[in-house]
């Protein structure tokens, strides 16, 4: 099994294999026979007019599958979505990168795609807020703003016509994070939603969860607040000094309650123990999970061990055979 | 010496057409984009994916296509005895270059351009045809990658000894002397994309043992083929909805 080095003992193995056999029959019913491998023909129609899509291609008049994936189409569209593979960035996406250079008038973000993104220094929102030109000292400042190996939040902007990627950071809930983990999960786990920060209050942390596979687990912070701040400490006119000020401040708050670092690590082992058993990542889940994790009483080092591994698998086929049940 | 004795059994007790017993693993390395183990036998290899990624020789960089690149080495505990040889010496870089040119044949490298792909192959036991292992370990790993591809590549070995083709030949028939012929192909188009002999054969005689070795081939992509949809199935389930 992929990654998953447990030592089980011989009543877990067993019952973990029945939570994926059960996990399996409830999946099976909708595509059996979607999953190719490379070079598999993908039967279709050949007298309807279709369309080639990604993971495709014509060989001889066949059609031809390129990856390993799930057939889909889509009306006339036939494409081969990959599971495992590098993350594929759409525009829109909220993605979380780390910053590996700081380049002129740009930062380079490693985001797990096939080459570094790029975030300008004019597609961000600059710490004082306003709108204006970048000035060639916003331009020397700029690692005030990112330093390498930073962990930032931003939104994929677009391909330029030279095919790199290009990220903005254009409002508050975007930008530097600070006090937590990272955490690298295959990018299929993620599914595309409507929300990808998310707030859980009960627990006082924030979790982004990166389309591009890398999560954010951390303390939560007030977007408006550190807003409010910034206003007020542009009354000092030049801005070297509100950075010193902005240094002062940062060492008041590198103070985290330990509740909430506890918190921080019991859901990111949540996110760790899910990824490994490959079961898809949404907050709802990994709520469920740290819950179950609290009502057992277990501490955040025994999340890793092999029972918990049993145990979230049969909470997630107990789960998904709820959902279908329910359908 | 007797390498097939007069039940027309060979060394191992295989018969001369049998293959070795083959294994294959996917998922090895965790932090590698694709890997997997390969077990021909005895001999085993680990390969790992890395990529498609930024260049990081910017001079390398090419602005059309991917670009590959390969590095094979060998345990120094995987031979019988214990080997201390410099990274890099001729054996090495030659297969390094061998595996690179039979995975570009079957990358689709225009799909990635201005990236990288790194392939790693390490022998982890040798005991013959270590360069076949070592393809299907590396076709393994990056089909896990996810990396597009026009076919598997597979490759398997064959040779001739006392006046009979062998298929996959282990450390003492390659040592023989007799010839050892190494063939890579695309098992669906039918192509070969590697072909490698290190002595003399009669014409047809080569034909029979190249023969041989593409049966060899095709066997060893419908066993790696099983493991991929076995893996695809096992995520895809596992995902759920």
């Amino acid at each position: 099994m992929r990654d998953l080095q447990l030592s089980l003992n011989k009543g877990q193995s067993v019952r973990l294999e029945r939570a994926l056999e059960q996990l399996e029959s409830l999946s099976s019913k909708a595509n059996s026979d979607a999953s190719v491998t490379v070079a598999d023909d993908i039967s279709v129609n050949y007298e309807d007019a279709i369309l080639k899509g990604h993971g495709t291609v014509e060989m001889d008049g066949r059609l031809v599958a390129t990856l390993c994936g799930v057939v889909e189409r889509v009306n006339k569209l036939v494409y081969v979505r990959a599971l495992r593979a590098r993350y594929k960035p759409e525009i829109g996406d909220i993605i979380v990168g780390r910053v590996i250079e700081v380049a002129p008038k740009r930062w380079r973000l490693e985001i797990n795609f096939s080459q570094d993104a790029v975030l300008m220094l004019s597609s961000m929102n600059l710490p004082d807020g306003i709108q204006r030109r970048r000035t060639a000292i916003d331009e020397l400042n700029m690692r005030s703003i990112f330093e390498e190996s930073d962990v930032i939040c931003a939104e994929v902007r677009g391909f330029q016509h030279d095919g790199c990627l290009h990220l903005q950071a254009r409002s508050q809930k975007y930008g530097k994070l600070k006090k937590g983990q990272l955490l690298t999960i295959p990018p299929y786990l993620v599914k595309k939603r409507k929300q990808h920060f998310h707030y859980l209050d009960e627990y006082g942390i924030d979790v982004i969860l990166g389309c591009n596979g890398f999560v954010w687990v951390g303390e939560h912070v007030e977007t408006r607040d550190d807003m409010a701040e910034d206003l007020s400490n542009k009354s000092e006119p030049s801005s070297v000094k509100s950075l010193n000020t902005m240094s002062d401040d940062e060492a008041e708050e590198t103070y985290t309650p330990p509740e909430t670092r506890q918190n921080i690590c019991r859901t990111a082992n949540a996110i760790r123990v899910l990824s490994t058993l490959g079961f898809m990542i949404t907050v709802e889940v990994v709520v469920e999970i740290v819950k179950l994790s609290i009502s057992l009483n277990l501490d955040v080092h025994e999340m890793l061990g092999a029972e918990f591994y049993v145990l979230v698998a049969e909470k997630e086929a107990e789960r998904r055979s709820l959902l279908t049940k329910r359908r | 010496m007797e390498y097939v004795n007069p039940e027309g059994l060979r060394l191992d007790g295989r018969r001369p057409m049998e293959m070795r017993q083959l294994r294959g693993e996917i998922g090895v390395v965790s932090k590698a984009d694709g890997s997997a183990v390969f077990e021909m036998g005895n001999t085993k290899v680990i390969a790992a994916v890395y990529g498609p990624r930024e260049v990081q020789n910017r001079s390398q960089q090419l602005n059309d296509q991917a670009l590959v690149r390969c590095e094979y080495s060998m345990a120094n505990f995987s031979t019988g005895d214990r080997m201390r040889k410099p990274k890099g010496d001729r054996r090495s870089t030659e297969i390094s270059l061998v595996i690179r040119q039979t995975m570009e044949a079957s990358i689709l490298t225009h799909l990635m351009p201005r990236s990288q792909i790194d392939i790693f192959v390490q022998v982890l036991q040798a005991d013959g045809g270590t360069r076949s292992a070592c393809i299907n370990a590396a076709t393994l790993a990056l089909a896990d990658a996810g990396i597009p591809m026009r076919d598997l590549v597979t490759s398997c070995s064959a040779g001739y000894l006392n006046g009979t083709p062998l298929l996959d030949l282990n450390y003492v028939e390659d040592s023989a002397g007799g010839a050892d012929v190494t063939v890579g192909i695309l098992p669906k188009l039918d192509k070969v994309t590697l072909l490698q002999m290190d002595a003399k054969l009669q014409m047809d005689t080569f034909e029979n043992v190249m023969q041989l070795a593409i049966e060899g081939c095709k066997a060893v992509a419908s066993y790696i083929r099983e493991i991929l949809l076995d893996n695809t199935k096992q995520l895809e389930f596992r995902r759920g909805v």
